[in-house]
């Protein structure tokens, strides 16, 4: 069991998360947009995640939290 | 579920205001994380001119506000009345390469008890994407727009193989934030250049290659891919000079 959450305000679209996910779960929202304009990275299937916070650890913008 | 990621406690709840996809967010996390292990009682930190000028807002410490390029020498004069703080200057490389090559060497040569942290984007990012001390020969800027041509702009300078020349400096390591790995071994890079500093071993120095994806005019991901494939090649990832294994 693992999760992550993203602090959605903070996120600014970049999409390190993404490339670095090993199992390719992470996408940008196509309907979810944040205060500052940008469409959010969202996890679709969380059961998927494996807790290895590769995202949390490219993320410049500390938008992700880990648990496992 | 324990949480096996958070963020820093040296970083404020303030949003950065970096462009997307820049890793001058990588490098607060990194150094900030280093801080946290720690525990220290006082930490002051310097901010450069550049992008980062605000690293005021989003370190959790007290912070300095320096002059284009005069982090060094600001630290130093904190550092000297404070010794018991831990003190850090964070630069770019226009900062620290351009105007402030004085401030660096100096800081260096004298070989202050202090931590710099170094942020190589081989441009002026805040100012536009003007060309660097750092810009590489055939590397686009607005200030060379056919790429860095050495006949008329000259060689870019390697700072970290200069420095670690001089006699004063401790410790100089060039790490990357291209992917996870990467980013875990500069983590241990900055870890080591603050305990440098708690054991009062002198100056240490972690130059991080890192991107500027807007005035790269690539992608944030285009843009790790570049420093990967091109930087890593014109500036060597490692450990440049290192007293502390001399003295083992
Ligand atoms: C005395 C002085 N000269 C020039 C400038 C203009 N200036 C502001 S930031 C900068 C360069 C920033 O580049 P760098 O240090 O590489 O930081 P980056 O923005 O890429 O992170 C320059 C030349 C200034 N602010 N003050
Ligand atoms: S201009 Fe470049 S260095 Fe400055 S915040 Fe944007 S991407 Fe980062």
């Amino acid at each position: 069991m693992a999760k992550v959450s993203f602090n959605k305000a903070f996120c600014k679209s970049c999409g390190l998360c993404i490339g670095v996910c090993p199992k390719h779960i992470i996408s940008i929202s196509e309907s979810e947009i944040n205060s500052k304009g940008y469409f959010v990275a969202e996890v679709l299937e969380m059961d998927k995640c494996i807790g290895c916070a590769f995202c949390a650890t490219m993320c410049p913008d500390c938008v992700i939290e880990v648990e496992k | 579920m324990a949480i096996v990621f958070e963020k820093p406690k040296m970083l404020t709840d303030k949003p950065t205001h970096y462009c997307p996809g820049c890793t001058h967010g990588l490098a607060h996390i990194l150094t900030a994380k280093a801080i946290d292990k720690l525990n220290a009682k006082k930490v002051i930190g310097v901010a450069p001119v550049g992008c980062a000028v605000f690293a005021y807002e989003y370190f959790n410490c007290d912070m300095q506000e320096a002059a284009h390029g005069r982090a060094p020498a600001v630290a130093t004069g904190i550092k000297r009345v404070i010794p018991d703080a831990i003190v850090f200057a964070y630069q770019g490389d226009g900062d620290l390469a351009s105007i402030g090559m004085a401030e660096i060497v100096h800081a260096a040569a004298r070989g202050e008890n202090i931590t710099v942290i170094f942020v190589n984007n081989a441009i002026y990012g805040m100012t536009g994407g003007q060309m660097a001390p750092t810009t590489m020969i055939g590397q686009k800027a607005t200030t060379c727009q056919s790429g860095r041509d050495v006949a008329l702009n000259g060689y870019p300078i390697h700072v970290s193989e200069m420095l670690s020349q001089l006699q004063g400096p401790c410790y100089i390591e060039r790490v990357a934030c291209y992917d996870v790995k990467h980013i875990k071994q500069a983590q241990k890079a900055i870890d080591k250049a603050f305990q440098n500093q708690v054991e009062g071993r002198g100056f240490s120095m972690i130059e991080i290659l890192a991107t500027c994806p807007t005035n790269w005019g690539m992608s944030p991901q285009d843009s790790l891919k570049y420093v990967e494939d091109v930087m890593c090649k014109v500036y060597p990832l490692g450990v440049y000079k290192d007293t502390t294994k001399e003295e083992a």
